[in-house]
């Protein structure tokens, strides 16, 4: 065991799978000597070499392409794109080709590669450097959307991702990279894709949410419990596959539902969750199913980010009104 | 531009193949028009969905093709039949590919060409995957990518072609212009000179060559095949043709261009041409002609029984090709189709 940040973790986790398979190889830009910006991909090239942990062009259609063509020709390519808000040059692969070859070629031909990508806002940083997109990647059949909330998580899930036979979308929450650190075990180990976590037991009220919210919920979930409500909070960790069941049955238990996302409100991956309580769980319901979200603007730059960014205050308030109804 | 065989099936340059592999290649592409005129028949009678004549091209796809090793990669458009079957992708799974049915993306276990790729353009960078995966493994397999002119406008194909210079990946890009980008003709792409050019700017090898000439084809993807497994890395080769057909069966040509055009492309014809260096060289007649074509016929024909005895994909198809394994999310649809 270690102390590891999230970002610790990863670089664990592909420290791990590139020794532990030779298929596996890092490819993005600044990936090699910088070690990435974020610094996850740190020391690998030292460890393991310009072969397998390859500094590519700026060009995110054609490093999600290659790795494509790499996966396919039965390497398991972990793709790293810098940011979230530079995917977009590579949604056409993705949506068209990644999601989709296991389909058009019935089986005979498959894409296991992971797609890692740096999401969400919170610190101030520049324009495009703080998107959360992640309802334009889970709508898409043939991709797994994986989104980890803890150091532990973080690593299991990513092996968990570099061994799946299909694509993984990978998001990887800034604000979450060195916030906390968190003991690690060593070695290889997975963390199922596709099975949600439940973070607190609770009675009361479902607080559902995923990333970097995991943050406010938690301490809104200490907050509630002051007053003496008693909150179940539920990090999702992977969009799709959706642990549908895992939420069903909390709502069933407890009545009431809150679903917080970073994203802008309007068509995001929370109003998936609202749905699916109102189609399997609407009997179960005592009050509206909640959403607390960002609002639908470009989140703000750095001086008024903060009033985009869902706060702890509006989470407990939206747990406090379906209490209330 | 590159050329072997005239107009008149005689000789400029040296015979990159010998005599009676000429013959196969002829067989080929006698076979390859046998099916595109089936296509297009097809397609009328409603018996498949839309179809994409690549008459006129067979000469830049057979030649090509046939410069391959049968282990090697090919990734493909819809346009590419022939290529495609020369490389191992059997006519009856080319037939399904285009009734509409996902069965048509399974080529045979032992054939790596992958489904025709319908976007244009984004195709191109999975053989620089491809063959950069080989060459990370070790192998001597190498990828070729089959793309038109339009093609080559698109932002994926600079993203392909620089990878492949920067990596030197064993790739050959194989760009047919055939003239037309549906009615968009070759000078409303590019206002470089040639295709072939463009290879400069990536540090690659280009060549432009007669699209129509059997010969001209073949050497010049031998060489590039032959650059690529000896680790010379790429090849950017523009094969001259035309497209002598529409672009598909829902298109109308007369509201582009002049069919006198068509008309003067009959003269360029490149199974004619291959049919006359034949001749000249007493290793044609009218008896084989004849066995020939009606070969390729009976092939044609048993390949689109074999197509229409398939009943539809049924909704485990469908569901069960999604992931590996179907997801518990997904099986609760899947039994909502099912009931
Ligand atoms: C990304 C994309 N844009 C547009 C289309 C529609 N489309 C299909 S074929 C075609 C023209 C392609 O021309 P070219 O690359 O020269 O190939 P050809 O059809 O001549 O073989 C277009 C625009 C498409 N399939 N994919
Ligand atoms: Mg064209």
């Amino acid at each position: 065991m270690s102390e590891l940040t999230l970002a610790g973790a990863l670089t664990d986790a592909l420290a791990t799978a590139l020794d532990k398979d030779q298929r596996v190889l890092v490819i993005g830009e600044d990936v090699g000597q910088t070690g990435g910006v974020f610094r996850i991909t740190d020391g690998l090239i030292d460890r393991f070499g310009d072969q397998r942990v390859i500094d590519t062009p700026v060009a995110e259609s054609g490093i999600v392409g290659a790795a494509f063509g790499m996966a396919v020709a039965g390497l398991r390519p972990v793709a790293e794109i810098q940011f979230m808000g530079f995917s977009y040059p590579a949604y056409d692969q993705i949506l068209s080709h990644v999601a989709r070859i296991r389909n058009r070629s019935q089986h005979r031909f498959s894409a296991p590669m992971v797609i890692r990508m740096p999401c969400g806002g919170g610190f101030g940083a520049a324009e495009h450097h703080s998107e959360s997109t992640e309802a334009i990647y889970a709508h898409i059949p043939g991709l797994k959307v994986v989104i980890p909330a803890t150091p532990y998580d973080a690593k299991g899930l990513l092996l968990a991702a570099i061994d799946s036979p299909d694509p993984v979308i990978f998001l990887e929450p800034i604000r979450l990279y060195r916030l906390v650190r968190e003991e690690v075990p060593e070695g290889y180990y997975t963390v199922e894709i596709g099975k949600a976590r439940i973070e607190a037991e609770g009675t009361d009220v479902s607080i559902i949410t995923w990333g970097a919210m995991t943050h406010e919920v938690r301490e809104a979930v200490e907050q509630l419990a002051v007053d003496g409500i008693s909150a179940e909070m539920i990090d999702l960790r992977t969009l799709r596959p959706l642990d549908e069941d895992t939420i069903i049955e909390s709502v069933q238990k407890t009545g009431r539902a809150v679903v917080v996302q970073e994203a802008p409100k309007t068509a995001g991956f929370g109003a998936e969750i609202a749905a699916l309580i109102g189609e399997r769980a609407l009997y179960s319901l005592q009050a509206p199913v909640e959403r607390v979200a960002g609002w639908d603007t470009t989140i703000p730059l750095k001086k008024a980010e903060h009033r985009y960014m869902p706060t702890t205050g509006a989470i407990v308030a939206a747990a406090r009104r379906t209490l209330d109804a | 531009m590159r050329n072997i065989l005239d107009l008149e099936g005689r000789l400029v340059g040296e015979a990159p193949i010998d005599i009676d592999t000429t013959r196969r290649l002829y067989r080929a592409l006698v076979e390859t028009r046998a099916y595109d005129k089936k296509g297009t028949t097809l397609q009328r009678q409603g018996r498949l969905a839309t179809y994409a004549p690549l008459l006129g091209q067979e000469a830049a796809q057979v030649g090509s093709a046939a410069a391959l090793d049968p282990h090697d990669w090919m990734v493909a458009t819809y346009r590419d039949a022939g290529a495609m079957w020369m490389q191992g992708y059997p006519w009856e799974v080319l037939l399904l590919s285009r009734s509409g049915d996902e069965r048509g993306g399974r080529p045979p276990v032992h054939v790596d060409v992958l489904p025709p790729s319908i976007t244009v353009g984004a195709h191109m960078i999975h053989a620089v995957g491809i063959s950069w995966a080989e060459k990370l493994q070790g192998t001597d397999r190498i990828a070729i990518t089959y793309f038109g002119d339009g093609a080559t406008s698109e932002g994926d194909f600079h993203e392909a072609m620089n990878f492949a210079g920067v990596f030197k990946t064993p790739t050959v890009f194989l760009c047919q212009n055939n003239g037309y980008a549906i009615s968009m003709p070759r000078e409303r792409q590019t206002a470089s000179d040639t295709i072939a050019q463009k290879a400069d700017a990536y540090g690659m090898v280009g060549e432009q060559v007669d699209g129509n000439d059997l010969f001209a084809v073949y050497a010049s993807t031998k060489e590039a095949v032959d650059r690529a497994r000896a680790g010379e890395g790429a090849t950017l080769i523009e094969a001259v043709t035309y497209r002598v057909g529409p672009h598909t069966t829902n298109d109308d040509p007369g509201r582009y261009r002049d069919p006198e055009e068509e008309r003067m492309a009959l003269d360029r014809d490149p199974i004619e041409r291959v049919r006359r260096y034949l001749e000249h060289e007493g290793a044609w007649d009218t008896d084989w002609e004849e066995s020939v074509q009606a070969k390729a016929s009976t092939t044609i024909e048993r390949a689109v029984e074999l197509a229409e005895s398939l009943s539809p994909p049924s909704p485990e198809d469908i569901f069960g090709a999604v992931y590996e394994e179907m997801s518990p999310d997904l099986r609760r649809q899947f039994e909502q189709v099912e009931s």
